[in-house]
């Protein structure tokens, strides 16, 4: 399969890569999940670049990893098929259309906004763009794993975002975020020395994990800071 | 230096952003409101515009927060900042760390992460829910009783076609059905 990528040569996948996703960029409507289907369609039925398995396992990387879905996938795909200029093609590919859309409608936005018409349209929209919001919500509760720890951390975080809010307190969701993590983290180590039968080597490895992903997180917003 | 200011937040976004477009929202709600780029409204206008936009929400947030901060440049350095975390991450998995993702602490972390991001979520839907439903104003709370009942039929036609044609509906379609039951209302009986 990836035989038939190869085929071309490099700089031709490059371009290759660079309209497919400028092409999925600009006519998917709907955000990351919707993409998954356009994504599937072109690469794992069309091109056949990847198998169905190995499709599954890159949206779920970039399900666990940080950033937009599309960003994720567009430079996973790209970097397999053509290494590092593949997934720089295709990551600007995909994200093009949109800050030249964008931005034009931003130049009559404002402009736009004060027509009466179009603030009483928005009226009801801001209303729906709750409903959305909420939902989604909803549907990603639904995806969650059913143990103890997932519902402790979902109340305590909607309780203290909640209060904070409406006490006027700022509310940091990136170091909540970050705490989550290691709260997770925590949970995970404790679990671990409360087993016996885990061999002590276990025990090391997971401490070495905590201090590398601890480095890792801080540095993150270390370098945010600045 | 707003365009600096613009990048490192949309950096900082970009980094700890799990969850797609959605969890992203209380991110650079904090953010724009904070810095006081953006009103509550107008971020909520503007999600309505992502959604109904081509493209990843986060990447039309930011093309928007920074547009509207610092012209095309500004558009440009604030999607940078909120992709580049995300290209970065994938370029090392893809490269040299194939197996980085199936170690038991990552897994950990992100158990831990899901729950409160999804909490977030859902958080800031009700927080801008009961801004925009009930405002508290001098020594009185006024009540917006349009928006209550748009909520509840909006929500009601959502599961309606959910249970009839078996797929979620397109939130332009929801947007765009909203947008004309509320200026249809507006143009009647008057603002």
């Amino acid at each position: 399969m990836k035989a038939e990528g190869r085929k071309m040569s490099k700089g031709k996948m490059v371009l290759t890569l660079f309209l497919t996703f400028l092409k999925i960029g600009a006519f998917t409507f709907g955000g990351g999940y919707a993409m998954i289907a356009l994504l599937e369609e072109e690469f794992v039925g069309k091109r056949k670049w990847l198998t169905h398995e190995e499709f599954l396992d890159i949206v779920a990387i970039g399900e666990s990893t940080p950033g937009p879905l599309a960003i994720n996938s567009a430079t996973f795909i790209g970097y397999r098929q053509a290494g590092f200029f593949g997934s720089l093609a295709s990551t600007l590919g995909v994200v093009i259309p949109s800050v030249i859309i964008i931005t034009v409608i931003s130049l009559f936005f404002d402009r736009f906004m004060q027509f009466k018409y179009v603030q009483y349209a928005f009226e009801g929209i801001r209303v729906c763009v709750v409903y959305l919001i909420f939902s989604a919500g909803l549907r990603m509760f639904k995806g969650l794993k059913k143990k103890p720890l997932t519902y402790v951390i979902f109340s305590a975080v909607a309780v203290l975002f909640i209060t904070f809010y409406f006490l006027g307190i700022g509310f940091s969701s990136v170091i909540c975020i970050l705490a989550c993590g290691c709260v997770g983290l925590f949970v995970y180590v404790m679990t671990l020395r409360k087993k016996p039968a885990v061999p002590a080597d276990g025990a090391c490895v997971s401490a070495g994990e905590t201090v590398h992903l601890d480095t890792e997180a801080s540095g993150k917003e270390g370098g945010a800071e600045k | 230096m707003i365009y600096l200011h613009l990048f490192l937040s949309f950096l900082k976004i970009g980094a700890v952003s799990f969850g797609g477009g959605y969890g992203m929202i209380s991110l650079v709600r904090e953010t724009v409101v904070s810095n006081g780029w953006l009103t509550d409204t107008q971020m909520m206008d503007f999600i309505a515009v992502s959604e109904s936009t081509p493209g990843p929400i986060a990447v039309n947030m930011a093309t928007f927060v920074g547009f509207s901060q610092g012209g095309v440049l500004g558009a440009i350095l604030a999607t940078l900042g909120v992709i580049l975390p995300a290209f970065l991450i994938m370029l090392l998995i893809a490269s040299v760390m194939r197996t980085f993702m199936k170690r038991k602490g990552v897994n950990a972390f992100l158990e831990g992460v899901r729950p409160g991001v999804v909490a977030l979520i859902i958080s800031t839907a009700v927080t801008m829910g009961l801004t925009l439903l009930f405002s508290i104003g001098k020594d009185k709370l006024s009540i917006n009783v349009f928006g209550i009942i748009l909520l509840v039929v909006v929500a009601g036609i959502a599961i309606i076609y959910k249970q009839l044609v078996k797929k979620k509906i397109s939130p332009i379609v929801l947007i765009m059905i909203s947008a004309a039951i509320s200026l249809a209302v507006n143009a009647v009986f008057g603002a």
